[in-house]
């Protein structure tokens, strides 16, 4: 036991001294908070949009109002040249193009029927398919008013049946996104301290060579571990709450849960995180390897995690694996108790799988380690 | 000599990596308080034997006690009467003098007291009080090596094990080195040195020559030069690896 | 000349002999290519929602039945009344809940006029927009099918056109930001990690003290990065054209040095980071927070620039990722030339120089 202190002394100093770690563990937190969480938005605003209005009409002009009124959209181009309008939409001065052909209102009033045309850059998919329903959205409300206007509401509108969908957003009636991120970028942080850094952190006695320094010493591989775990695992609990605090003070995140199921729940999937980090530093002789190990299943389990996407819309195999992907469990209970306030019988069997796994890595980790090292 | 205590005793230890027989029957003795030099050219077999003696790995076949503990079932036993100081630098560069010299003495169980008195007084012997505080990585490479040597004996150690310990410096610093194993040896720590350079084998009291795996001579230094009609230890090494080649 | 072939075989040597690394580094664009175009979309599918139905009538189970038949939901609980909702949420069972009112048929035939009302766990807010845009959908698409024998007067027709991307599939976004972010994390975070293992490890003095020039080290040092990084795009172009269905319209071989030139910048941005770091770690931090994450986020890879807060937006277009996905998107999707993109290769072209000059100076004054 004594000689575990002697270890966590000298790692806690050489993680001090390591002049990387300073602004890992202060100034990344802040960093990643702040772009990821800004960055991440799919709420549209200001789509560049060319307006091509070849009619001139009172109705045309209504029309193209409606689009630069509203806040989804920023008329970036006037036109009569749909051949000008396309080039707008190549060189990426906007994101769609409004064409509204000559004789539209005549068409309109006339025949009871008149088209308009809408194009979309449509390479970022989601992107157009939100344009494109916004787009909608004011067409139809314009078409409305313009059928209240000539024809007047009262006459023909009774005949037709509506069925009204009221939504009603509950944990968060803003619709922010920015809560539901701020979670999910301290569960990556929390993920890259206890797995990348830590199975770095052993690699580096290997290459520097001092572990055969430590291996002709009395000491115990398990405190050799244990001292090489724990300094880690208590700076991924103090960057969890350095970072409940920004969000709580930044981003204003709702700590609906209970904080200590919050810690709780850390607790354990750290181990699973420590547990994988230390399985990678015993197969990689340098810190290059580790790393890159480390990296490549943080990217694959971090996307599939469920941090942009919800993993019900993922096909069956992306769910299957997901059974066995720890970051998913904690992307889904950190999210659960800070934003819905969720107890611990909701989360119970997640929290209990969780913990099965953390208590299997990790003992399968000290266990080949020590097998390894023989 | 003979009436001397043992304190290392290998007998028919052999070491295999697959078909590659790396100990080929070692047989030797060390006595309490000398200093044994551990000769070979590089790939002979040295740094295998080593780390069987040091507990790091198990031989294929033979035995081994080190200070009268088995090399297969008391390796920690063995691990807490040896030092070891490898010819990589084995002290942490981001630590500085002093707290090399704690972790490492803590690790062997001294108390936090006794730790205290150690470093002030080796602070003393090596002339570094006024780098206690230094990193190792800013310290000159002749005394990291001296500090490093300290801090292998740091626990009183039966056994000292150094691997190469001089390689790449200069011969003053190499001359001071082995100022300090004379002293430590005095003080009756067993010595149990390798290394390539043929003149530092003049200063140890017995010398064995390895070559291909199989220890090809075993003797004082005089021993040996008398044995080969040899003038210096480079000339009976010389001789020693003709005959192999000639093999 | 000689030296310096005998060094580039030493370093070639040295990657492929570590085949755990070279493995990952060849799947990780394929298994990258495939999360973004399977798992990692937008798309609504198999949502969980449940349904509190006071109605209990032949409209209500029609919609229900409507709702569960669209692919896009999955009815897996269905509720007795208001105080179930908050306990499926916290369990996180559904996210959404559709409430029928009572007399639900009877007021559309009486009234004309019926109410829903769609509860959604807003905890992600992005999901439970698209969620209840996607059931409003679908109960509008009921009511107009019921008013069918209804003619509206005075009908605006909308005819959408999605260019180059007809179907909205996921695929054309992330052909271009994976190309990116594979050849940053190569070409750029192993490049500096690795020299900067030299400089930590101390060899890197005695490569500077062999006849061996400095430029010439270094470029030994990063081309087997290169060339690495040069298959991975074969490899992505391959995937997405055969396996992806999208194809190249503009030329390849300007693609192709599109990708060089990328690949050179992500060099010189290594060798950068190198010069200016002694430990593997702070090069690797460096290298994550300053290229990779950037490369991801601040690039149009996932999320358009325009909705950024402006500080964001300045730090796009300082991104060289941000430039080497416009061209990509607009050579390979778009089927534009040179001339598209000139201004964005002159960009990426400034880089180069700059980053290069920066590395030199500093690694002069290191030898000085």
């Amino acid at each position: 036991m004594r000689t575990i202190l002697f270890i966590l002394q000298k790692e806690f100093l050489q993680i001090r001294r390591n002049r990387a770690m300073i602004p890992i563990i202060f100034i990344a937190p802040i960093i990643q908070l702040f772009i990821m969480v800004n960055a991440a938005t799919l709420e549209m605003k200001n789509i560049s949009i060319c307006i091509v209005d070849n009619d001139l009409s009172s109705t045309s002009r209504q029309l193209t109002n409606k689009f630069s009124s509203s806040p989804f959209f920023k008329v970036t181009g006037n036109t009569f040249d749909m051949n000008e309008a396309r080039l707008q939409i190549e060189s990426n001065k906007a994101q769609m193009v409004l064409n509204i052909p000559a004789g539209f209102e005549k068409r309109l009033v006339r025949e009871n029927k008149a088209e308009v045309q809408m194009l979309f850059n449509a390479i970022n998919g989601t992107v157009a398919g939100i344009g494109n329903a916004y787009a909608n959205q004011i067409m139809m409300g314009y078409n409305r008013e313009v059928i209240a206007k000539w024809i007047g509401i009262s006459k023909n509108m009774p005949t037709m049946k509506t069925i009204e969908p009221i939504p009603s957003f509950w944990y968060n009636p803003d619709m922010n996104y920015k809560i539901y991120m701020v979670p999910a970028i301290l569960v990556i942080l929390v993920t890259i301290m206890g797995m990348l850094l830590a199975s770095m952190n052993i690699v580096r006695e290997k290459e520097m060579g001092t572990i055969e320094q430590i291996n002709v010493t009395p000491i115990k591989k398990i405190h050799f571990v244990i001292g090489k775990l724990v300094p880690f695992y208590l700076i991924a609990l103090f960057m969890l709450s350095f970072g409940l605090t920004i969000g709580k003070l930044v981003f204003n995140v709702p700590f609906v849960g209970n904080l200590g199921m919050l810690f709780a729940v850390a607790c354990v999937y750290l181990l699973t995180v420590q547990g994988i980090g230390l399985l990678i530093s015993n197969s990689a002789n340098t810190q290059q390897q580790a790393m890159f190990v480390s990296f490549f299943f943080m990217i694959v389990f971090i996307m599939m995690s469920g941090i942009f996407t919800p993993t019900d819309s993922m096909p069956q195999w992306a769910q299957i694996i997901n059974y066995f992907n720890p970051i998913a469990y904690f992307m889904k209970l950190i999210r659960m108790i800070l934003l819905k306030g969720s107890e611990f019988h909701d989360i119970y069997k997640d929290f209990m799988i969780l913990l099965g796994y953390g208590v299997v890595m990790i003992t399968l980790a000290v266990m080949r380690y020590k097998k390894v090292s023989n | 000599m003979s009436e001397r205590e043992t304190i290392i005793t290998v007998s028919h230890l052999v070491k295999k990596f697959g078909d590659f027989t790396a100990n080929d029957d070692l047989n030797f003795e060390v006595y309490k308080g000398e200093i044994f030099g551990f000769l070979g050219a590089n790939g002979a077999g040295k740094t295998t034997a080593i780390k069987i003696l040091c507990g790091l790995s198990k031989p294929t076949s033979g035995n081994a006690t080190i200070a009268g503990f088995d090399v297969y079932t008391q390796k920690d036993d063995i691990k807490n009467s040896i030092g070891y100081m490898s010819q990589k630098f084995s002290l942490y560069e981001d630590l500085t003098v002093t707290e090399n010299i704690r972790f490492f003495a803590g690790i062997y169980g001294m108390t936090r007291k006794d730790i205290k008195i150690k470093t002030q007084q080796l602070l003393a012997k090596l002339e570094l009080e006024d780098s206690a505080k230094k990193l190792i990585k800013d310290l000159p490479l002749g005394w990291r090596q001296k500090l490093a040597f300290s801090i292998a004996i740091v626990h009183s150690p039966k056994i000292v094990f150094l691997d190469e310990p001089t390689g790449g410096v200069d011969p003053i610093t190499r001359r001071q080195f082995w100022n300090q194993i004379y002293e430590a040896a005095a003080e009756g720590v067993t010595v149990f040195v390798t290394t390539h350079y043929m003149d530092e084998a003049e200063y140890c009291d017995r010398v064995s020559i390895m070559v291909d795996g199989k220890i090809a001579a075993l003797d004082t230094p005089q021993g040996l030069k008398q044995t080969f009609e040899a003038e210096s230890m480079n000339e009976v090494f010389i001789k020693l690896a003709r005959v192999a080649v000639n093999n | 000349m000689k030296h310096f072939k005998g060094f580039v075989i030493k370093e070639f040597y040295h990657i492929f002999r570590d085949r755990r690394t070279l493995a990952i580094l060849f799947i990780m664009p394929i298994i990258q290519m495939l999360l973004f175009g399977y798992v990692v979309t937008n798309e609504i599918k198999d949502a969980k929602i449940g349904i509190l139905d006071h109605s209990q009538d032949v409209v209500t189970r029609k919609i229900t039945d409507k709702l569960a038949s669209s692919g896009y939901f999955i009815i897996t609980k269905v509720l007795s009344n208001e105080t179930e909702i908050e306990d499926c949420f916290r369990k996180g069972t559904v996210k959404e809940v559709v409430v029928f009112e009572p007399d639900f048929a009877i007021k559309l035939e009486r009234d004309n006029k019926a109410s829903i009302h769609l509860i959604a766990d807003a905890s992600d807010a992005n999901t439970a927009n698209l969620i209840v845009n996607y059931t409003s959908a679908i109960v509008n698409d009921y009511v107009t099918k019921e008013n069918k024998t209804v003619t509206i007067p005075m009908q605006i027709g909308i005819e959408s056109r999605m260019l180059y991307n007809e179907e909205l599939k996921g695929v054309y976004m992330f052909v271009p930001g994976t190309m990116a972010l594979i050849l940053i994390l190569i070409s750029a975070l192993l490049t500096s990690v690795s020299i900067v293992r030299e400089k930590e490890l101390g060899t890197m003095e005695i490569l500077l003290a062999s006849p061996l020039r400095p430029l010439q080290i270094i470029i030994g040092k990063v081309m087997p990065y290169a060339v690495l990084s040069f298959v991975n795009v074969i490899t992505i172009l391959l995937l997405s054209n055969f396996v992806f269905g999208l194809p190249i319209q503009g030329s390849i071989l300007l693609l192709l040095l599109e990708c060089m030139l990328f690949i050179i910048l992500s060099l010189s941005l290594g060798i950068f980071i190198s010069t200016s770091t002694n430990s593997q770690q702070t090069a690797m931090m460096i290298s994550m927070m300053g290229l990779m994450l950037p490369a991801i986020m601040l690039s149009g890879f996932i999320y358009p620039l325009e909705n950024m807060p402006l500080i964001l937006q300045w730090i796009c277009h300082i991104n060289p990722s941000t430039y080497f996905i416009i061209i990509v998107k607009n050579i390979m999707l778009k089927g534009l030339g040179i001339m598209s993109v000139w201004k964005e290769t002159l960009v990426l072209l400034g880089m180069i120089v700059f980053f290069i000059t920066m590395s030199v100076r500093k690694f002069k004054i290191r030898l000085e």
